[in-house]
């Protein structure tokens, strides 16, 4: 008789079984295929510690957690990120979507963090985004900036008596909900239909997310075009302000900590723009930046 | 009885969860309803449309946290960035009590966001009252903590679930949400009488009760909150209200989630139940 394992063994050994991935047929594999369990039938290692009842086996009962562990994180990253599916197809989605969360599992209380590393992981494994490697990139880098948008805090801005006091030394700092993307394809035409205003929500349910794959797929076509933008929050919504290059460049740097001078230079390194029609420019965007509330205090 | 401790001697009577769809219905209506349930995890964020449609929510309606990820039950140590926010988002609500699950769910770090079931051995017993008296310490608040709905047992098992239970929130020294729904769908999954369970918890714990819906598939039930409460849960609770007293009531109703008025007609079902208690004892039917 093998002594009871500790509540410390007990849920690592269960962890581990319950995110094993998936058949093709969306059952709990017959023998591990992890090697967290040195590749034995699950039947035998859920018996170790699972109880079968009059209807249903150790290995059954294991896999209704096993199926809903991986149902429930698979509707999440499908809300999440509905315009890679657009672009990728639907059935490639679902193999980079299963390689990533096995790579990549939750790491937070929350979901919504879920696709935190997805851009430096599909940029370290372009084989599963096929042919369109860099639209793919391009709206990831789109629809995470959505999320962080989305509930990212909102300090308070600078008023008209703090932009009289700048000076060139002065440091500023932007919004967080404001997110600064340079794109090769204007991604963000393709994005903005496809994402809801209002995000998931937790809940307890032991449900699967029934549109998942009724959603029907449409070849995209999205010419290159170099794309400089802002996806950023106001009024509690989500919007995304096309930018000059400059105007992008100058966000860019003031948002890195460098100085308001160091910014400007930033802002038209290699510009031929003349001294007047900049100074044009930058009042232009302060006052627009000012009206939409992104420039704060550096914290 | 006007509420225990672990409720903050509140009587909140009967509530629904809060849920997106029915924001323009509860702003446009503002229907009579006593309290909202929230789910922490949605508001515990840095800004934006959810925390501003809660404070609207606030300025009108009495509301409570319920959350999804605390895992008493886990054998290592609480998130303390999860803590943090918790307790800012207590700080903002002055919810009277809290309430999460009596499971388990993360390992190492990596979060499975699923409740899962709990050996019911002594060292969990330990372990897990343990950690929820740190963080009803950290949160200043009263913490009641849920009956969760389960697929397994374990081979180690050492009691009953409703022992299991009573131990732990006897060494927390914490309320109980009684989740009435989560005790038949376990009850007809493990092959127990139900109303053993609800006979056996300890009514002067009990600081709030759930109600809400199930799928019944061919050898087990899950727990899906998304259909009507069935006729035997609700002989649950009536037993559980006659043993405990009114007590606040809360349908869930997470998916496939009907109009606004639909839920809310049948959240107040249990209004009938809330009456003075009848001496008669209820008859349950159709359990397994």
């Amino acid at each position: 008789m093998t002594s009871p394992m500790s509540l410390e063994q007990l849920q690592r050994t269960m962890g581990a079984a319950v995110m094993q991935p998936l058949t093709p047929e969306e059952q709990m594999q017959q023998c591990d295929t992890t090697g967290r369990f040195s590749g034995r039938a699950m039947a035998d290692v859920a018996g170790e510690f699972i109880r079968p009842n009059s209807r249903l086996t150790s290995f059954e009962r294991l896999e209704i957690y096993n199926r809903q562990y991986w149902f429930r994180i698979q509707s999440a990253f499908h809300e999440d990120f509905p315009g890679l599916r657009a672009v990728v197809g639907p059935e490639r989605f679902e193999t980079l979507m299963n390689a990533y969360l096995q790579a990549h599992p939750s790491r937070s209380f929350t979901l919504r963090n879920l696709g935190s590393k997805l851009l430096a992981w599909l940029t370290q494994n372009p084989q599963f985004a096929g042919s369109r490697l860099t639209l793919a990139l391009d709206v990831v880098r789109v629809e995470w900036a959505c999320i962080e948008a989305f509930d990212n805090e909102e300090l308070a801005h600078l008023t008209a008596t703090d932009v009289a006091a700048l000076a060139g030394e002065s440091r500023l700092a932007l919004q967080p909900h404001v997110q600064l993307l340079a794109l090769t394809y204007p991604a963000d035409d393709l994005v903005l239909d496809m994402h809801q205003q209002q995000k998931r929500e937790s809940s307890e349910a032991g449900t699967r997310s029934e549109d998942v794959d009724e959603a029907p797929f449409k070849p995209l076509r999205l010419r290159k075009r170099p794309t400089w933008l802002a996806v950023h929050r106001a009024d509690l919504s989500l919007y995304y302000k096309r930018l000059s290059r400059p105007e992008f460049q100058m966000l860019s740097a003031l948002r890195d900590g460098r100085t308001l001078a160091e910014s400007l230079e930033a802002g038209f390194a290699g510009s031929r723009l003349s001294a007047n029609t900049r100074l044009n420019l930058v009042r232009e965007w302060f006052a627009n930046w000012a009206e939409l509330g992104w420039i704060c205090k550096q914290q | 009885m006007a509420g225990n401790r672990f409720n903050g001697f509140q009587n909140h009577g009967v509530g629904i969860g809060l849920r997106i769809p029915h924001y323009d219905h509860i702003f446009a209506q503002k229907p009579a309803v006593d309290w909202f349930e929230i789910i922490s995890e949605n508001y515990m964020i840095d800004g934006g449309r959810p925390l501003a449609m809660l404070d609207r929510i606030m300025e009108q309606y009495k509301v409570v946290q319920h959350g999804v990820s605390m895992y008493f039950g886990s054998a290592q140590a609480p998130d303390r960035e999860h803590l943090r926010r918790l307790k800012n988002l207590v700080q903002r609500t002055k919810t009277p009590w809290l309430s999460d699950h009596l499971c388990w769910g993360s390992i190492d770090g990596t979060y499975s966001h699923d409740l899962l079931p709990l050996p019911y051995t002594w060292e969990a017993v330990e372990k897990t009252a343990a950690r929820i008296r740190e963080v009803q310490d950290f949160l200043e608040i009263p913490v009641a903590v849920e009956n969760v709905s389960s697929y397994a047992e374990f081979v180690d098992s050492e009691m009953t679930e409703w022992e299991f239970l009573n131990e732990v929130v006897e060494r927390a020294d914490c309320g109980i949400l009684l989740d009435v729904n989560n005790i038949y769908v376990s009850s007809v999954n493990h092959d127990f009488a139900p109303m053993d369970y609800v006979n056996a918890v300890p009514a002067e714990r009990v600081a709030q009760i759930h109600v809400a819906g199930h799928t019944r598939y061919e050898k087990y039930i899950l727990d899906t909150h998304d259909h009507p409460v069935i006729e035997p849960v609700w002989q649950l609770y009536a037993r559980a209200i006659e043993r405990c007293g009114p007590t606040p009531t809360l349908l869930e109703w997470d998916d496939r989630i009907p109009e606004f008025d639909e839920v809310w007609a049948e959240a107040r079902k249990a209004e009938r139940f809330l009456q003075p208690a009848s001496s008669e004892e209820p008859v349950l039917t159709g359990a397994a």
